[in-house]
C-alpha cells in the first residue's frame, strides 16, 4: 500500500504533476462555489475555451502561455459584456458566440503553426510535462488568486448574494463584478496545465455543484469544496499513474465520483435523504394532516 | 435636513419618460408611502435616490449630500421586494444582519466584538434570536422581510427604503413590521415604502405621495387614498381631469401612449404586476 502511494513520488515529473494539480485544485474549488451560487457556470466554460487563442500566441512569440491566456479571458469578458450592454442579445446567446469564435480563432492558428504546438497538450493539459519554471508560473499565479478570494471572500458573497445591498453600501458593484471575472481569468491560467482547456470547466463547476449538496453554509461550502477536490487531484493523479490513463481526464472523473457520492449520500437534497424524507413524510400524513411543508407558507404568496 | 430633497427631477430611458419635473421634499422621522402604477415611476424614483438612475435633468440629493455620499456614509438602507432574493443563497439570518455593518469595517469586513454586538442586538429588535442561526431560505417571507430590516438596523441607516415591504407576507408579520418601522421613525429615522396595496398604507405611513411619472399628491394618507386623489395616481390625471382642455403632455404620460410594457418602469417587475388590480 505504502508502496503505491510512493513509488510515483521517485519521479519528479510525478511530484510536480501532483503540486500543480493541487494549487488548480484549490484555486478553481474556491472560485467555483461562488461561480456556481451566481448563476456563471457559462461564463466559466466561455473564458476556459476563449484562452485558446492566447495560449497559441503566446507559444509562437515565446512568452508564459499564462500572459496570452489571461488577455484572451479577460478580452472574451469584455467582449461578451460589451454586447450584452449595447444590444438586446441574452446572456446565454453572447456567451456562446464570443468563446465559440475565440475558440475557432485559436484552431485555425494551431492549423497554420508549426508542429511545435502541440494541440492535445493545450486542450487536454500536460500535467506530466510540467516544468521547473510551468510550476513556479502556476505556483505564483494560483497563491495570489487565492490570496485575493480569501481576503475578499465576504465582498464577493456579498455581492453574489445581494448587489443592491452592495450598491446602498457606496460599494461598487461593477468593480466587484470586475474582480471575480478577474479571478476566474486567473484560476483558468492556474488550472491550464493541470487538466487543460476543456476539462477545466469541470474544475469550475463541479466543486461548488457538489458542495450544495453537503452543506448551506458559505464557508464550510468554500472548505469543503478545497478538500474534496484536493482530495480528487491527488486520487486522480495516482490513479492515472498506476492505470496508465489520462491525468486530466482522471481528475475529473474523480470529481464526478464525489459529486455522484454526494447526489446519492448528501445531506442537502441526496437521494437518500430525500428518499427517507418521502418515507417520513408518508408516514406522517397517516396520522396528522398534512403539514410537511409548515415553515414557508406565507413565503410562496405570489 | 431633509431626507430626501428632489429638484425638477427627469428621467428619460431612451424614449420612454419615466419621471418628468419631478420636485420632492421629503422631512426626517416619517413613514412615507410612495404609491402609483405600475409604470408611473416609482421605481425610477427609488433608483434615484438610490443613485442607480442618471437623471436626465434635476437634482436629487439624500440626507444633504449626493446619494453616494450618503451610502458611502452608511446612511442609506434598502430592503428588497421578497421575489428578488435567492432564498437557496447558503447565508443565514445572522450572516444578512451582519452584511450591515460591512461599510464599516477593514478590507476583509471581519466582525469585531462591537459589530457582532450591534448584529445581535439588530436581531434581536427584530424577534428573529431564536432563529439567527437558520439559512434564509428557511424562513416565512414575513420573518425573512425582518431580517432585512434588521440588516438596515444594524447598519443605523437613516433613510430606509422598502420596495413592496408587504407582498408575501402575512398579516401578523405585516403588523410586527408596521410596529417595527414606527418605533425606528421614533428615533427620527425615515422610512421610504414604494407600494401599490393600499391597503396596508392608513395603518403604516405618516404621509403620502401619490406618483403618476409627476407627483400627483404629497400629503395625508386619508386625504390621499380619497377616490378622487386616487383617480389622479391610479387611473391617470388625463381621465380624472377628461373635462379639461386636450392634454399637451407627451403619449406615454396621457396613458393612451404605447403598449404598457414599453412605458413601464426599467426597474425590476414586481409580483403584483402580473395582476391588473393592487391587492
Amino acid at each position: 500500500m505504502i508502496d503505491l502511494i510512493l513509488e510515483p513520488l521517485q519521479y519528479s515529473f510525478m511530484t510536480r504533476a501532483l503540486l500543480v494539480s493541487l494549487v488548480a485544485a484549490v484555486t478553481c474549488a474556491l472560485l467555483s462555489v461562488w461561480l456556481v451560487q451566481i448563476g456563471w457556470s457559462l461564463m466559466g466554460d466561455a473564458v476556459s475555451h476563449a484562452v485558446l487563442p492566447g495560449v497559441v500566441i503566446a507559444y509562437l512569440i515565446g512568452w508564459p502561455f499564462a500572459i496570452g491566456a489571461f488577455v484572451f479571458g479577460v478580452g472574451a469578458v469584455a467582449l461578451i459584456g460589451g454586447i450584452q450592454s449595447t444590444t438586446r442579445i441574452k446572456a446565454d446567446a453572447a456567451i456562446g458566440v464570443v468563446f465559440t469564435a475565440l475558440f475557432a480563432l485559436g484552431v485555425v492558428l494551431i492549423s497554420r503553426t508549426p508542429s511545435s504546438v502541440d494541440l492535445s497538450h493545450i486542450l487536454f493539459g500536460n500535467v506530466l510535462g510540467t516544468s521547473a519554471a510551468d510550476l513556479v508560473q502556476v505556483l505564483v499565479i494560483g497563491s495570489l488568486t487565492v490570496a485575493v478570494l480569501l481576503v475578499k471572500r465576504r465582498d464577493l458573497t456579498l455581492f453574489a448574494f445581494d448587489p443592491a445591498h452592495a450598491h446602498a453600501l457606496g460599494l461598487s458593484v461593477r468593480g466587484l463584478r470586475a474582480l471575480l471575472l478577474g479571478m476566474l481569468a486567473l484560476t483558468v491560467v492556474t488550472a491550464l496545465q493541470a487538466v487543460g482547456i476543456i476539462l477545466v470547466v469541470a474544475m469550475l463547476i463541479t466543486p461548488g455543484a457538489t458542495v450544495v449538496l453537503l452543506s448551506r453554509r458559505f464557508d464550510r461550502m468554500l472548505l469543503l469544496a478545497v478538500l474534496i477536490t484536493a482530495a480528487s487531484a491527488v486520487a486522480g493523479v495516482y490513479a492515472s499513474y498506476h492505470l496508465d490513463i489520462a491525468t486530466g481526464g482522471s481528475i475529473v472523473l474523480a470529481q464526478a465520483v464525489a459529486f455522484l457520492l454526494a447526489f446519492l449520500f448528501g445531506p442537502r437534497g441526496g437521494m437518500l435523504a430525500r428518499l427517507r424524507g418521502r418515507r417520513r413524510a408518508r408516514a406522517s400524513t397517516t396520522g396528522a394532516s398534512a403539514g410537511a411543508a409548515s415553515a414557508r407558507t406565507d413565503g410562496v404568496v405570489p | 435636513m431633509s431626507a430626501v430633497q428632489i429638484t425638477e427631477l427627469t428621467v428619460h430611458y431612451g424614449e420612454v419618460l419615466a419621471l418628468t419635473g419631478v420636485d420632492l421634499r421629503l422631512e426626517e422621522g416619517r413613514v412615507i408611502g410612495l404609491l402609483g402604477t405600475n409604470g408611473a415611476g416609482k421605481s425610477t424614483l427609488f433608483n434615484a435616490v438610490m443613485g442607480l438612475v442618471a437623471p436626465t435633468r434635476g437634482r436629487v440629493e439624500v440626507l444633504g449630500g449626493s446619494s453616494l455620499a450618503a451610502r458611502q456614509r452608511g446612511l442609506v438602507a434598502f430592503v428588497p421586494q421578497s421575489e428578488r432574493i435567492d432564498t437557496d443563497f447558503p447565508v443565514s439570518v445572522r450572516d444578512v444582519v451582519a452584511m450591515g455593518r460591512y461599510g464599516r469595517l477593514g478590507v476583509t469586513r471581519r466582525l469585531r466584538a462591537a459589530d457582532r454586538a450591534a448584529v445581535d442586538a439588530a436581531i434581536a429588535r427584530v424577534g428573529l434570536t431564536e432563529l439567527a442561526d437558520r439559512q434564509i431560505g428557511d424562513l416565512s417571507g414575513g420573518q425573512r422581510k425582518r431580517a432585512f430590516v434588521a440588516r438596515g438596523i444594524a447598519q443605523d441607516a437613516r433613510l430606509l427604503l422598502l420596495d413592496e415591504p408587504f407582498a408575501g407576507v402575512d398579516v401578523t408579520s405585516q403588523a410586527l413590521i408596521t410596529r417595527l418601522l414606527h418605533e425606528l421613525r421614533d428615533e427620527g429615522r425615515t422610512v421610504l415604502i414604494s407600494t401599490h396595496d393600499l391597503a396596508g398604507v392608513p395603518a403604516l405611513c405618516d404621509e403620502v405621495v401619490l406618483l403618476h411619472h409627476r407627483v400627483v399628491f404629497q400629503g395625508d394618507p386619508a386625504e390621499a387614498l380619497a377616490p378622487e386623489r386616487l383617480a389622479l395616481a391610479f387611473v391617470g390625471p388625463d381621465v380624472a381631469d377628461a373635462a379639461h382642455a386636450p392634454d399637451p403632455r407627451p403619449a406615454q404620460l396621457r396613458g393612451d401612449g404605447p403598449a404598457p410594457s414599453e412605458a413601464r418602469d426599467a426597474g425590476p417587475a414586481h409580483p403584483l404586476d402580473r395582476t391588473e388590480e393592487p391587492a
